[in-house]
């Protein structure tokens, strides 16, 4: 028996990376193993090296390692690429003869899976599914759970296709089953066989349709874009349209006319178009016109590693935006957080007409882990708006009311008899250009001192695990809560404690000082340069961190990088 | 309902004589004519000297960023289709600052009219030249005079397949106002563009310069013959023709994506929305 294994297939784009992907989670989901999983892969569609990468385990799991059990090499160059990568038992399964790799070492076998992808299926991008079946042969998973996947994912391609991944899968899988000089892995599958399998970005887009998102609006960029096609493809049976905008300018200013007219929107993208929307979260800060923004950060400056991680954006984001007002930015650290953050940014910007950001990377828009769909279920959505009925009774409007909260009631264009002004100039209560000094100071302190006071209220506390007379507490935010969850769990050369921020504006400052007050040696764990999250942490708490393990190479942590720099720390 | 019902109390900051009084009192004859009430209409404007237009009537009013007055409008018809969507922007606003949206929205096609005050100058900002800017005229920042040429919008617009294209003067109020009453009964996207002169820095087209140019198109002119439209949008030096330009009936953007036959979005109730059915399909 075994407790996890990690199994990467590797190969270029275009082999079909992310199919196998798709069916081998499902397969492992099925037989009731948890995994967690990603991709990772370049910025071209044909050629080059992509890998995807699968940890399966009798126990959740919310991160990868970088060592493999099993990886299965597609072409020759991945073969150099990772074999360093295999544990002490782990075994590369490549096509020696076809790439004509003399090494004969044992942990390369020999796995004439070519040969077999045209014996059964007629062509070489068979190859993905002698592979799948060969995953399932080396875990246990019975050839039939991986028969009616490959049937779901191929129907619409026609019979013909169908068949011939299913004779591809099934050579692979009785090639290797038959192999007795093969050492399978067999693990408890003990995870609940009816849990969903999401990616991030997933997460996000069904967070935004349960919080009833009606206009998203949006230029494609990685890694942001799946939110996008997600809701297209539930667009019409829940009433959504989707824009694609010819800018990320337009975009912003398209969610702010839609809800400025009453309905919830939402834009996403990454840092170049988040640079670009700039302006337009600033106006609907002045407007007081609640929006949601995604920012799926990937590596920059500029065009940066476009298909890479990063959590460089956390400064920008915070302040992003010209001038001073209340915003509100989630960092969501799982799947699951993902969605109900899209639900509650959705709550939040509408309760404080302000805009609400979700801070998220590619790291936690392309990682799949299996979720339990109860716990998705139990959400409540309300809205904070002047209801139709409410509206016959309003008279002399005043969009901007000045009130103790900051927050004017919000009433809807043409549900109301009277009409309002709404307006990117300094404005009176009611919405006309002023540039009178004592409207402005009201208004300042409406946008700014009142609503981010009311915002701290509603603070997400930080999570905590483990930091009483912790040897070391670790302390990051969005998608690095897997890799020190785990660390913190099973970490047994030394104590270590985390936190976790899922929201990072405003800052949980109170919450953070009362946490680590007692704490002795306080690293931050960062995917970025410049120690960000530490020095926004000591600006707001004046607690200044012991040092910060920092990773700007565009790659995610993984439990065994974590583990060598907790090592490397001197405390 | 008299003109009087579009009054806003908002004190008009434009300078005494400037063009754009004859686009706000056409504006205000327009929906008049429509019956159309206040709290059904919603202008939207960005930055500029027109983009203060919305403060001066009693309608809904949104007045964005400068250029994006045209994404926030597509929002806006978007989410309430049954609202009146007018546009009122300038041509530093429209065609320079916002180009790309200009672009893109005749494609788009929404039920919106786009009033342009065209002014061939930056006003707001002090006379610097605009997209629209004759060639040679000289200002503080184009000191030796605009060296690039000036956009023609009107051609561009024909060229995009835009439905509705016309040229107005605002000091031919009611022939202005009739424009405008035509562009927002055009179901999609109708461009009006509104020569009207600034009196504080354009020393060229002036009142007079423009008067004794513009002359309006008569019955005998076809709008639906494109290569004649080109003929007339770009006629300028010597003669100046206002009317509709060009004509061309063609699906909107709401009747292509069929959102005219659902209810506004902004009427869905959001509060109960069962997601257990997606959820099935991630198992």
């Amino acid at each position: 028996m075994n407790t996890e294994i990690s199994i990467r297939i590797t190969g270029q784009a275009g082999q079909g990376m992310q199919t196998i992907g798709d069916v081998i989670c499902k397969a492992c989901k099925i037989s009731g193993l948890y995994l967690f999983s990603n991709q990772d892969y370049m910025s071209r569609i044909r050629g080059g090296n992509n890998f995807f990468q699968i940890r399966i385990a009798d126990h959740p799991v919310f991160t990868l390692r970088e060592s493999c059990d099993i990886i299965i090499a597609l072409d020759k160059e991945s073969v150099n690429i990772h074999k360093n990568f295999l544990t002490d038992n782990g075994i590369l399964f490549t096509d020696k003869n076809k790439f004509q790799i003399k090494e004969s070492e044992n942990s390369i076998f020999d796995f004439p899976m070519y040969q077999i992808a045209n014996e059964y299926g007629g062509k070489d991008i068979f190859v993905n599914s002698v592979a799948s079946g060969a995953i399932c042969a080396m875990t246990d998973i019975p050839f039939d759970v991986i028969e009616k996947i490959l049937v779901s994912t191929f129907q619409k391609k026609g019979q013909e296709i169908v068949d011939a991944n299913l004779k591809a899968a099934k050579a692979g899988y009785e090639y290797v089953n038959k192999n007795t000089k093969l050492t399978k892995f067999k693990i408890d599958g003990t995870a609940d066989k009816e849990s969903l399998l999401l990616d991030g970005n997933e997460a996000i887009a069904l967070g935004a349709l349960k919080a009833g998102c009606k206009f998203y609006s949006a230029y494609p960029m990685t890694p942001s874009t799946t939110i996008m096609e997600t809701i297209c493809k539930y667009a019409k049976e829940f009433n959504v349209v989707v824009e694609q905008a010819e800018d990320e300018i337009a975009a912003i200013n398209m969610i702010i006319g839609a809800s400025f007219a009453g309905v919830r929107a939402m834009t996403g993208t990454s840092g170049g178009g988040f640079a670009l929307m700039n302006e337009g979260i600033s106006l609907a800060a002045m407007t007081e016109t609640p929006i949601v923004v995604v920012d799926g950060q990937r590596p920059a400056p500029a065009t940066g590693f476009p298909t890479r991680t990063e959590q460089a954006d956390l400064d920008f984001v915070i302040h992003a935006g010209h001038g001073e007002f209340a915003k509100a930015v989630y960092a969501p650290g799982t799947i699951e957080e993902a969605f109900f953050l899209t639900v509650k940014a959705f709550d939040i910007a509408e309760k404080y007409q302000i805009p609400v950001i979700i801070l998220t990377d590619q790291h936690l828009a392309d990682s799949v882990r299996n979720i339990n769909s109860s716990d998705l279920k139990s959400i409540k959505v309300q809205r904070h708006i002047i209801s139709k009925e409410e509206s016959i009774n309003v008279e002399n409007y005043k969009r901007y009311t000045f009130t103790e909260s900051g927050i004017s009631p919000r009433a809807i264009p043409s549900w109301i008899n009277d009409v309002m002004y709404v307006g990117s100039d300094e404005h009176t209560e009611d919405g006309h250009i002023t540039e009178d000094s004592t409207t402005r100071i009201n208004m300042v302190e409406k946008r700014f001192y009142k609503k981010m006071s009311g915002l701290r209220e509603e603070i997400i506390s930080p999570r905590s695990y483990n930091i009483n007379n912790a040897d070391i507490v670790i302390v990051g935010f969005g998608s690095t809560y897997g890799v020190m969850k785990e660390i913190a769990e099973t970490e047994r050369d030394r104590k270590v404690g985390f936190i976790h921020l899922s929201q990072v504006w405003p800052f949980p400052a109170k919450e953070i000082t009362e946490l680590l007050k007692n704490s002795k040696n306080i690293i931050t764990v960062e995917n970025n340069a410049g120690a960000q999250l530490a020095k926004l942490m000591r600006r707001e708490t004046g607690i200044a961190v012991h040092g910060s393990i920092l990773k700007y190479d565009g790659r995610p942590f993984s439990l065994d990088y974590l583990k060598m720099k907790l090592d490397q720390e001197k405390y | 309902m008299d003109i009087n019902t579009f009054k806003s109390n908002d004190e008009i900051a434009w300078c005494p004589g400037c063009g754009n009084f004859g686009i706000l009192n056409a504006v205000k004859k327009a929906l008049v004519k429509l019956g159309k009430l206040p709290k059904d209409v919603l202008l939207i404007s960005g930055i500029g000297q027109a983009a203060k237009l919305p403060h001066y009537v009693n309608c809904n009013c949104f007045n964005g960023l400068h250029g994006r007055a045209l994404p926030a409008a597509v929002g806006a018809k978007i989410a309430n289709r049954e609202l009146t969507v007018i546009v009122t922007t300038g041509d530093g606003d429209c065609y320079g600052e916002g180009g790309n949206h200009f672009l893109h929205n005749i494609r788009r096609n929404l039920d919106i009219t786009v009033i342009v005050h065209d002014n061939q100058i930056y006003g707001l900002t002090k006379g610097q030249a605009s997209p629209t800017t004759d060639e040679g005229y000289k200002t503080k920042v184009q000191y030796n005079g605009v060296i690039l040429e000036p956009l023609h919008p009107l051609e561009m617009a024909i060229a995009l397949g835009c439905g509705f294209v016309a040229r107005g003067y605002s000091k031919e109020s009611d022939h202005l106002s009739d424009l405008i009453l035509q562009g927002i009964s055009h179901k999609g996207f109708s461009l009006i563009d509104v020569i009207q002169p600034c009196v504080s820095y354009n020393k060229k087209n002036t009142y007079e310069w423009d008067s004794q140019r513009i002359y309006k198109l008569d019955d005998s002119y076809d709008p639906a013959d494109r290569m004649l439209a080109y003929q007339k949008a770009i006629e300028w030096d010597d003669k100046i023709p206002i009317g509709v330009i060009y004509k061309n009936e063609k699906p909107s953007y709401e009747e292509k994506s069929g959102i005219d036959k659902i209810t506004p979005f902004v009427e869905n109730n959001i509060e109960n929305i069962d997601i257990n059915e997606v959820l099935a399909d991630f198992k």
